[in-house]
């Protein structure tokens, strides 16, 4: 075992599953020769060959469309898109495609593949290397979404995904790639598994529901909180699809007061879905309305991108709001 | 005006038969599937009447393993390659026995056995995929080849220079082959491109084109074989124009009255792929015009029988909309699954055939 990043134990996990499973391909702009932008394939195609690692012409609509094809044929190929800003003109490819081959054709035809994408703010990228449109891709049957927040879980999360008889949309926060988030990650094959949340910090009071790097913007939040002796659960989705409803309805009820917190713009968020589900199943145990922490209804910001984006301190506030609701 | 049987040397004569049988084949059952839809038994329909040849003669240019990733007129080539008729015709109308299980309109059938994958409706998407599917043919080292199928207007989509551009970069096995039938819906060519072929437009991807008479199933077959052949020895890609007419409306919701001249249409059926295949076969003795009437009342009779199978089957049930979204089935859909599963009979307006 050894201490590794977010980004590290993405290698880690391409490297266990192309060791392990000749099915195995990953395809993408610069993934090559170069490793990746951030580096996320580095030394891969050195050790497995430019078969089985390969750069791509620049086109998102190909590198999903081609890659949709080898998973027809019975590879598992693993397209990463550079940014998540860039997958919309491959948007067909994943909703229309890749998530409808097993229903529209009665099971005759499967898409396992896992598409890698950073995704999420907070390294300066501007409109188009910062957003968080999980959202989108919620709304589409057939297609699984991950959104890792630890070293351990993204390697165990992405072999889960690479194991998935279906497609799987695996978004990296690439903020929390930072050194600074490091951990022990375990050597070898495992997995952890999909469609599972994980309590991040266990409270009786008020309860921050959260994905991505959001989770740790809440963590802190929830330690500013005990200062004033709030105590805060923080429930860290893992999954966006399949959601992990057990585990959302156990927080709400274990604390009746919710702060839903995430990095998109609010309206018609992912959070959105959190609290219709909450006011559904579990209203009765509601001391409070239901809060929302995300980011504004504008496009991402570069310059200002601190305004836009989710701090502790507004998480703080919503906490506040709600606990002397 | 003769077809060229230069380009498939050695062809015997069992095998021109065969190749006329099947594209009477597919024009009476688009025939009988198009009645249908009028008679309201299918939702929808749409016929490849006047493209047999390009259809046949593509399917017969590569083996039966090949890997077809086909548009909207290729069903044809699936019940060339064996898929029976009542299946087909069961995808039509979407009950019980349609192996799609009624997810898809009418003329959308597929069929993994027979390495036909299925195709969405949205022009274009496919070419990727067989731009994949030969890739990852080649990454495995298996010598498949892979069919693209797509018409004059998805020569416009994005999908189409993107398919043909990293099908080149990495010298993958496919065909591409265009169905130029002139008209997408109601646009003719001159509006899709500038260009004056669709072949002309493999130049600039760094892969041989080339055009071919489209109601001369020799000379597709001929073109495909030869390009599969190449792509079979490593040779790459190939774009094939296939250049014939749509005699028909692009479905049963269409109106070609309203934008094409009928003159245009009787020029066309002049240049018939079937009437030409008959010339042909009567020229070299191997037919006489009076054989035509059996062989169409006896394939007549063959689609009926199967329609009646078809239209027997059971209709799908509620649980069919469930199924197949994702290997495991998470709490969602199974939640939604048994709130339908729950409703009183009464309630069901939605049960039964699937809805016309």
């Amino acid at each position: 075992m050894a201490t590794s990043t977010i980004l590290g134990a993405v290698n880690d996990a391409l490297k266990t599953a192309l060791a392990k499973d000749d099915r195995v391909v990953i395809l993408g702009e610069d993934v090559g020769k170069t490793g990746g932008v951030f580096r996320a394939t580095d030394g891969l195609q050195a050790e497995f060959s430019e078969r089985r690692v390969f750069d791509t012409p620049l086109a998102e609509g190909g590198i999903i469309g081609t890659a949709i094809g080898m998973a027809l044929y019975g590879l598992r190929p693993i397209p990463e898109i550079q940014f998540l800003d860039f997958i919309y003109p491959a948007f067909d490819q994943v909703v229309s495609e890749a998530a409808k081959f097993r229903y529209r054709s009665g099971g005759e035809y499967t898409c396992p593949m896992v598409i890698r994408a950073p995704c999420g703010g907070g390294i300066k990228g501007g409109h188009y290397h910062s957003q968080s449109s999980e959202a989108y891709f919620a709304h589409t049957p057939g297609l699984k979404i991950v959104m890792p927040t630890t070293p351990a879980d993204t390697k165990g999360l992405l072999l889960s995904a690479i194991e998935d008889e279906d497609p799987v949309l695996f978004l990296e926060p690439k903020r929390i790639y930072h050194k600074k988030f490091k951990e022990e990650v375990p050597d070898g094959w495992y997995t952890v598994p999909l469609g599972k949340a994980a309590v991040r910090n266990e409270g009786t009071d008020v309860s921050v529901i959260s994905w991505g790097a959001m989770v740790h913007v809440a963590l802190e939040a929830a330690k500013k909180a005990r200062e004033k002796d709030i105590s805060v659960e923080v429930l860290d989705l893992r999954s966006i699809s399949p959601l992990d409803v057990a585990a959302v309805l156990e927080t709400v009820r274990n604390t009746g007061r919710v702060v839903i917190a995430y990095e998109a713009p609010r309206t018609g968020g992912f959070g959105a879905e959190i609290a219709a589900i909450i006011a559904e199943r579990a209203i009765e145990v509601l001391e409070a309305p239901i809060a929302r922490v995300a980011g504004f209804d504008t496009p991402f910001p570069y310059t200002l991108e601190h305004v836009y984006l989710p701090d502790a301190g507004r998480i703080l506030n919503a906490i506040d709001h709600v606990v002397n609701f | 005006m003769a077809l060229d049987e230069s380009r498939v040397p050695g062809i015997t004569d069992g095998e021109r038969i065969r190749l006329l049988e099947a594209m009477v084949r597919i024009r009476v059952t688009d025939t009988r599937l198009l009645n249908m839809q009028r008679q309201g038994r299918i939702g929808f329909y749409g016929t490849a009447t006047g493209e047999e040849a390009s259809v046949i003669g593509s399917f017969a240019g590569v083996r039966d393993t090949d890997w077809v990733l086909p548009a909207l007129r290729q069903g044809g080539g699936l019940i060339y390659r064996g898929f029976p008729l009542e299946l087909y015709i069961a995808q039509c109308i979407g009950n019980g026995m349609d192996i799609l299980k009624g997810r898809q309109m009418p003329v959308h059938a597929a069929s993994r056995k027979h390495h036909v994958v299925s195709w969405s409706s949205v022009i274009g998407t496919q070419l990727t995929h067989a731009t994949g599917v030969a890739m990852a043919a080649k990454i495995k080292g298996d010598d498949t080849v892979v069919l693209g199928f797509l018409g004059d207007g998805a020569t416009s989509a994005a999908e189409f220079h993107v398919g043909l551009n990293f099908a080149a970069v990495y010298e993958a096995p496919v065909v591409f082959l265009c169905q130029n039938n002139q008209w997408a819906i109601s646009v003719p060519f001159s509006r899709q491109s500038g260009s004056a072929s669709v072949a002309e437009k493999a130049e600039a991807y760094g892969m041989p084109g080339e055009r071919v008479d489209g109601n001369d199933v020799f000379a597709v077959m001929g073109a495909v074989r030869e390009a599969a052949g190449r792509a079979r020895d490593g040779g790459g890609p190939t774009l094939i124009e296939c250049l014939t007419y749509r005699q028909m409306g692009h479905s049963s919701s269409d109106d070609p009255t309203r934008y094409r001249d009928p003159e245009e249409v009787e020029e066309w059926k002049r240049r018939d792929p079937i009437d030409r295949m008959l010339t042909h076969l009567v020229a070299r003795g191997l037919w006489s015009p009076e054989q035509t009437a059996p062989l169409e009342a006896r394939i007549n009779a063959e689609v009926g029988a199967a329609i009646r199978i078809a239209e027997a089957a059971e209709p799908l049930t509620a649980d069919d909309v469930f199924t197949d979204i994702y290997a495991d089935v998470p709490w969602n859909l199974k939640e939604q699954a048994e709130a339908v599963r729950g409703r009183k009979a009464g309630d069901r307006d939605w049960e039964g055939a699937f809805p016309l």
